[in-house]
């Protein structure tokens, strides 16, 4: 009873970031139509900003050599790109982003300022919302930056060059992640943000502070999603852009723009995923690792199983699939646990290639 | 004398939409039969049930009495039952030449392992291929231009490209989907003579989308006008000319309800 | 049949069909079906066997003088690059008859080269402990016997076995990937090269030659190193021949000799492949699949031959690199990294070229062993150059052409090849003809330029039109 419990819960919390990653992936394919291979690269570089957030605001290097200090310097540099680029954007083509630019200028600065706060005080958990806002931040520009440098020219594109391309973005984030001056070759360890504490004990489980956080955040943002997406006028935006792109724009949607912020929010969760990931699972090995691909993969199968193109399906089939993959892991053989999930994937593409919630397309002929 | 092709009753819905309702047709060999309607009336699908792209809900399709309902494209179109694109569908990247050789190969023997091996069936039917490919290029007009890439070809010529592809594979019937759209006077001229010297030349029944009517009325035997998806008129063109019911699916109802004029 | 216009004067229908002039190319009747003109162009069997046969021949010889010739020449360092781009490009070959040819997006390619690496290090491996070919110390097992020796036949032999394999994975994969459209396909067969390597994980660590000899074959089979590789490999395949082992003896692993031998058969096989009518349904297929299908061709069938021909070809080039000297078959280096490389040489060189894929991976394997200090930055330049050549170039290198289509190869090279050797080894370009045909139209056109002369006017108007 007590490790159907754990399992639960563990699956539960893997669950929630392999949602917020699907998410992303469901996102894009919703309005360009496409699978953005270099999504759970984005993931990567948020588990490892967070990380490295998080060694500034608790103020050590967590393990050898690496200084917090150094992303600041890196979020600054990305700061002036984003807002180079929206700035660009508003002069050139008449965007009117001025707003949003400054806004997230001084929302970095302003969360910089916290986390600097909170290091000279105690209680580093109250860094958990402030580091998870920064990686947001710092993956939606990187994210909206991978659009418009390397998707945006292939729009008209046929869709064999787009997915190349996605791989070679893929590769690119990977490995230059991997260089000295950014991330580096050597896995570390996060910081204990959270105190690992238990909160409850039901029927003799230990359920952890950390997995309720995980659970938790993931919920908040996923509703904070679902508000977005099916009640406000963004909302509607982003999902008549995904019906059909012509019609949308016909009918006055800046679909540029709609692009550009759906994926800013895709790689926003991915950095949240990021995170809690980081939190829960404490070893983060290097960007290139296979362990990455893994993951993005297993939540690239989540938002397909749940029907690719669909808000809901997505978290359906992230909770789908994690509780397959740890359930197995737990009862089965854990050596084969991305076996689970393959299998789980191919059985759908044969059987229901629309997944359990999307519907099929037929093309004219 | 049996029909070259034949469909009885065949339908499909798409969803809750009935795109064909009990279209059945019968076309006898040498015969250019037109197939007209409203945009949207369900014409390419009716192709497409036809040439087995959709399988159909109920009825059955015929070649020359052979029964092709629900047989996949390709063993469809080995029956003798080849088509033309309503939007182009070359193979852009191959030159023209090879577009037609490609069909024309479907007659061959010889397969895949022979064609590694080289044997002296493969080389007999290779140099046969690229004849019969040459021949057909020269008599559509194109030969000149075998070795282009088919995508560079202007617009008339691939038109014409896919007439000689769709005949490469010695089809008893012939489908052409709207083949002089965007055409000039000109262009529409040299074509009509040409689609109906197919039928005597070739030796094949021909079964006609378009929407110059001009151009069906004069060279079609016998015209089958589709309205959202059901047959509304069948029989000779000067008929189907003065039918009310396709003038108004065509043009609508005059408003001070009077007799129907042309 | 009167529309009112006047047609300009000169101007006469196009074809013949419709009464137009003849002209040009005449070969005959197009109504004749295929079957009646075949005859025509029966070819003597005894000439075309050799024609058939040649191709190999000069791909076995050029194999043996780089062996023999240009190996020793080159030294240690660059006759094992010479090697390894002999085996880049039985693999990226293959490659490209799946993506280049049939259109197929395909990324888990390195799965194939483990299925055969495996298959064919177990057989060498167990199969040199039960034919008593043991290494002197006795930890592992050695080579046998000279040059095509018994030792390289049953290497050779495991090469096949490989291929095998490796094929019926393909045929795993290809059925599936028939109700796959680009992206998904992508995925599943990246999936299936991460299941493969997975189930080599689990496998037990190599049985020791004492107790292996004993052992079946379907315990052998589960014992395939796991996670730390397939150690004890015999290495059948080393850049310098003639070497002598510990006992003085000289025995011959012929790599070089065996890797351009099998490069020469791939190439023939992708040339015919792509010259013959029925491999361009192939191509067809990659171009416009509803058309394809729509004109007969079998496009199940087609991709899924394409599939089980890339996957035998990468079987036996695993087979090859699973022999290779100082390797050790590994299933952390044949994973998702392997895949991309090749995916990377098929797309720079040009999708469905193969020369441009030859080029690419000769390149690609030079580059990275000539620039070894900055080994670090080798994937972000490929990664970058993999987008910039999307972006800007998308065809890569050579696009769906081979070399010999090129303007200034038909313009300069082949004329004075002509001159040279004649008609021989002149490689099909894209609008050549076989030569049956050739010899006819010029004929034709000699006796046509007479019936041409007195049919003039719509001479210039068709080339002046449309």
């Amino acid at each position: 009873m007590t490790k159907l419990l754990q399992t639960f819960v563990n699956s539960l919390a893997l669950g929630s970031l392999y949602a917020l990653t699907a998410l992303g992936y469901t996102l894009v394919y919703g309005v360009l139509r496409f699978i953005n291979f270099a999504h759970s690269d984005v993931f990567t570089v948020g588990a490892w900003a967070s990380f490295t957030l998080a060694t500034g605001a608790v103020g050590h290097a967590a393990s050898s050599g690496v200084s917090g200090d150094k992303l600041y310097v890196l979020m600054g540099l990305w700061t002036a790109v984003a807002v180079g680029l929206t700035l660009f954007h508003h002069y050139r083509r008449g965007l009117p982003l001025e707003g949003v630019a400054k806004a997230l200028g001084a929302g970095s600065v302003f969360l910089v300022g916290l986390l600097l706060w909170v290091r000279s005080n105690a209680t580093p958990t109250l860094s958990v919302v402030p580091v998870m806002l920064l990686a947001m931040i710092l993956c939606a520009m990187l994210g909206v930056t991978i659009e418009f440098l390397a998707y945006r020219p292939l729009r008209r594109a046929p869709r064999l060059n787009v997915l190349i391309t996605a791989i070679g973005v893929s590769l690119f984030l990977q490995n230059v992640g991997q260089l000295k001056f950014v991330f580096g070759t050597q896995p570390q360890r996060m910081p204990a943000l959270v105190e690992d504490r238990s909160l409850l004990e039901i029927a003799g489980v230990h359920i952890r502070l950390v997995d309720v956080l995980v659970v938790v955040l993931a919920a908040v943002l996923l509703f904070a999603l679902e508000a977005l997406v099916y009640r406000s006028k963004l909302g509607r935006a982003m999902r008549a852009v995904s019906f059909d792109e012509r019609v949308a724009s016909l009918m006055g949607i800046d679909v540029n723009r709609i692009i550009t912020i759906t994926f800013a929010i895709g790689s926003a969760l991915a950095a949240a995923g990021g995170l809690l990931f980081a939190l829960k699972y404490e070893s983060i090995k290097q960007p290139a690792d296979a362990t990455w691909v893994l993951l993005g993969l297993k939540a690239f199968v989540a938002a397909v199983v749940g029907g690719i193109g669909n808000v809901r399906g997505a978290v359906a089939g992230a909770l789908l699939i994690s509780f397959v993959e740890v359930f197995g892991a737990a009862y089965l053989s854990p050596h084969m646990r991305d076996l689970y999930v393959f299998v789980i994937l191919i059985a759908v593409l044969l059987f229901r290639p629309s997944g359990l919630f999307g519907k099929s397309v037929v093309e004219k002929v | 004398m049996t029909a070259a092709l034949e469909a009885r009753a065949i339908s499909i819905a798409f969803g809750g939409l009935r795109a064909v309702d009990q279209f059945s047709l019968s076309v006898p060999p040498r015969a250019l039969h037109g197939l007209i309607g409203p945009n949207g009336a369900g014409k390419t699908t009716v192709f497409n049930l036809l040439t087995g792209v959709y399988k159909p809900d109920t009825g059955d399709i015929r070649v020359h009495g052979q029964r092709l309902d629900g047989k996949k494209p390709s063993a469809i179109a080995k029956a003798g039952l080849a088509r033309t694109f309503q939007n182009i569908r070359l193979f852009g990247e191959l030159s023209v030449l090879d577009n037609v050789r490609t069909a024309a190969g479907v007659r061959a023997r010889s397969g895949l392992w022979r064609s590694l091996v080289r044997t002296p069936l493969y080389l007999a039917e290779e140099s046969a291929i690229v004849e019969r490919s040459l021949d057909l290029l020269e008599v559509l007009g194109i030969a000149h231009r075998a070795g282009e890439q088919a995508k560079s070809l202007p617009y008339g010529d691939q038109r014409r490209l896919e007439i000689a592809r769709a005949l490469a594979t010695e089809p008893k019937v012939l489908l052409l989907d709207e083949p002089v759209a965007g055409m000039n006077t000109q262009e529409k001229h040299e074509m009509r003579g040409l689609i109906e010297s197919l039928r005597e030349r070739f030796d094949v029944a021909i079964l006609l989308i378009e929407h110059d009517m001009g151009l069906v009325m004069d060279i079609c035997d016998h015209i089958t006008v589709l309205d959202h998806g059901c047959t509304i008129a069948s029989g000779l063109p000067d008929a189907i000319q003065r039918d009310p019911r396709v003038i108004e699916a065509y043009l609508g109802v005059p408003e001070e309800a009077s007799e129907g004029g042309s | 049949m009167t529309d009112g216009e006047k047609k300009p004067a000169g101007q006469g229908p196009r074809g013949t069909l419709a009464g137009g002039n003849p002209r040009g190319v005449t070969v005959g009747d197009p109504t004749r079906p295929l079957a009646a003109r075949v005859g025509a162009f029966r070819p003597n069997p005894l000439v075309a066997g050799v024609r058939s046969l040649y191709p190999i021949v000069i791909g076995l010889v050029i194999a043996l003088l780089l062996q023999t010739l240009v190996a020793p020449m080159l030294g240690p360092f660059y006759a094992k690059l010479l090697l390894d781009i002999g085996i880049a490009i039985v693999l990226a070959g293959s490659l490209n008859i799946v993506n280049g040819f049939a259109g197929q997006f395909s990324i888990g390619h390195a799965g194939f080269m483990m299925v055969g690496g495996y298959a064919s290090a177990l057989v060498t491996y167990y199969g040199s402990i039960k034919l008593g070919w043991l290494a002197p110390n006795a930890y592992g097992v050695d080579v046998h016997g000279g040059f095509l020796g018994s030792g390289d036949m049953l290497f050779l032999f495991s090469c096949v076995f490989a291929g095998v394999v490796a094929a019926l994975a393909g045929l795993v994969v290809g059925l599936p990937s028939l109700r796959l459209r680009g992206d998904y396909l992508a995925i599943v067969t990246l999936g299936f090269g991460e299941i493969v390597r997975v189930l080599v994980q689990q496998t037990s660590d190599v049985i020791e030659p004492a107790k292996a000899a004993g052992a079946s074959w379907l315990t052998a089979a589960k014992h395939l190193g796991g996670p730390l590789g397939f150690t004890g490999t015999p290495t059948y395949v080393s850049p310098t021949p003639w070497l002598e082992n510990a006992a003085g003896e000289q025995t011959g692993h012929a790599g070089i000799f065996f890797a351009y031998a099998i490069v020469s058969v791939l190439l023939v096989a992708c040339y015919r492949l792509k010259s013959s009518s029925k491999g361009r349904e192939l191509l067809a297929v990659r171009e416009n699949e509803i058309a394809a299908e729509a004109m007969g061709i079998n496009t199940a069938r087609a991709k899924v031959v394409a599939f089980v021909t890339a996957a035998f070809f990468a079987g036996v080039g695993g087979a090859l690199f699973a022999h290779e000297i100082g390797v050790t078959l590994n299933p952390k280096e044949l994973g998702f990294q392997k895949s991309i490389d090749l995916v990377i040489m098929v797309v720079l060189g040009g999708m469905g070229s193969i020369t441009g894929v030859v080029l690419a991976a000769a390149i690609l394997t030079l580059l990275p062993e000539l620039f070894r200090e900055f080994a670090e930055y080798r994937m972000p330049v490929y990664a970058l150059a993999l987008i910039i050549v999307m972006i800007v170039r998308p065809q890569g290198l050579f696009g769906i052409k081979e070399l010999w289509d090129l303007g200034f190869w038909r313009r300069y090279v082949i004329p004075v090849w002509r001159k040279i050797a004649g008609g021989w080894l002149i490689p099909k370009g894209e609008g050549d003809l076989p030569a049956a045909i050739a010899k006819r139209l010029s004929t034709e056109r000699a006796g046509g330029e007479l019936a041409k002369a007195k049919d003039s006017p719509s001479q210039g108007a068709r080339r002046n039109g449309s």
